[in-house]
């Protein structure tokens, strides 16, 4: 079980140093592969949505602050990120409730950003309030889970991400479907959009239908989805969960995911 | 006559569908069990225990808290026992998170005997759960060591 935050990330730089090739429409093999981001203060938390996205495939990075989100992103200081690596971040999952920065400032913060602004951001919530739902899925988020967050829940994410063709600066690339294959061909530099409708869709999906205009258009797979779960009467007090100074700081962190 | 296996397994199911039916353990326990496979066999003690370190680490911050009289910092304290019923949630510690509910009541209108009272409690029914969970996992051993195969157990 990895304690140490996992870190998984692919730098592009990296990956075209390694491979030997030059030019960003050649794609290593780990192109394909979908990273996830998860964001949790709880250690407890944090290692079962770890454990949740592996299971389905995914690399997972775990981090357990919104700052240690941002770091990792590199959109924790000011410069112009022109040239800043693009990581390969096709989903960032983030708790709600967290001291310092709240999953809902990570979600500003991300939309804020040019280079993620197009990754899908997921809000993990305990309490189902439906100002706070709101309020995310207005910000842009993709989709709320009430936790504890189940399987199911995971795979009915993972299902979209592998339908995803959005193009946007730093996530070129088209997934085969539900494909955990390493030696995938190389996608070519504009791919064409292809959507495969779902086959049967929990969420409705928008779509649109692309055949010779130019690829760049992005391409809108999720939707403002309802709740993964049903309402949980017993948890729907409403936590303040502003930015003003967390009393707590958790003193022991075994996966700070980051170093 | 059944054999040392047989007799084991039908313990472990038992024991297991009582946990559940005493409201000790809910469906997200389950769910964890089927985050458990060869690749990480261990995955449900693993996180039980990070679990009860949680516990043990938040309760104690609570009783500190609560311990400064005259000055109890309850947001302190309601902070712990939401983070707490969070982790106790995300293992199906179902009487812990009920618990974790009722003391953050008492936090929420500063009912300071309501919140000793709850901690006491929650303290308690922790430790308890962490021995029966103990139990568990040593039927689970012998069954294995005995050379037979961990049943599933449908609640």
């Amino acid at each position: 079980m990895a304690r140490d935050g996992g870190v998984s990330c692919l730098r592009r730089s990296e990956m075209m140093s390694v491979g030997g090739i030059g030019g960003i429409e050649s794609a290593p093999l780990d192109l394909d592969e979908v990273h996830v981001l998860a964001v949790d203060d709880s250690l407890v938390d944090r290692i079962v949505i770890e454990r949740l996205l592996r299971i389905t495939s995914c690399k997972v990075t775990a981090v357990d602050s919104g700052w240690r989100a941002l770091e990792f992103l590199g959109l924790d200081n000011e410069k112009a990120s022109a040239e800043f690596d693009r990581l390969k971040v096709d989903l960032i999952i983030t708790d709600y409730c967290m001291p310092g920065m709240t999953g809902y400032e990570l979600l500003k913060k991300i939309k804020e950003s040019s280079n993620f602004r197009e990754v899908p951001v997921v809000i993990m919530s305990s309490e189902n309030v439906l100002t706070r739902i709101d309020r995310c899925l207005e910000e842009g988020a993709q989709d709320f889970l009430l936790k504890p967050v189940k399987l199911a829940d995971v795979k009915r994410l993972r299902s979209h991400l592998t339908k995803d063709v959005k193009l946007s600066n730093g996530n070129k690339r088209k997934l085969p479907e539900d494909s955990n294959s390493v030696n995938s061909s190389l996608p070519p530099p504009s791919p064409p959009l292809t959507i495969s409708p779902e086959s049967s869709p929990p969420l409705t999906v928008s779509t649109e239908s692309s055949d010779s205009s130019p690829p760049l258009s992005p391409v809108e797979i999720f939707s403002t989805s309802p709740l993964s779960s049903p309402i949980d009467d017993e948890d729907d007090d409403v936590l303040t969960s502003s930015s003003e100074e967390s009393p707590i700081r958790r003193q022991k962190m075994r996966s700070p995911g980051l170093d | 006559m059944d054999t040392l296996i047989a007799q084991l397994q039908r313990q472990f199911r038992d024991y297991t569908i009582s946990l559940y039916h005493q409201g000790f353990l809910d469906d997200q326990f389950t769910e964890l069990k089927k985050l458990q496979d060869e690749c990480s066999p261990d995955f449900v003690a693993e996180v039980v225990t990070l679990f009860f370190e949680d516990c043990e680490k938040l309760i104690s911050n609570m009783a500190r808290a609560l311990d400064q009289t005259g000055n109890v910092d309850f947001k302190l304290v309601g902070s712990s026992v939401h983070q707490l019923k969070g982790s106790s949630s995300s293992v199906g510690a179902k009487r812990v998170k009920g618990l974790c509910i009722t003391l953050k009541e008492c936090c929420d209108t500063q009912n300071y005997e309501g919140c000793v009272r709850c901690l006491q409690q929650v303290d308690i029914e922790y430790k308890t759960l962490k021995a029966k969970l103990q139990d568990l996992f040593n039927l689970e051993q012998q069954i294995v060591q005995a050379g037979g195969r961990i049943p599933q157990v449908d609640i």
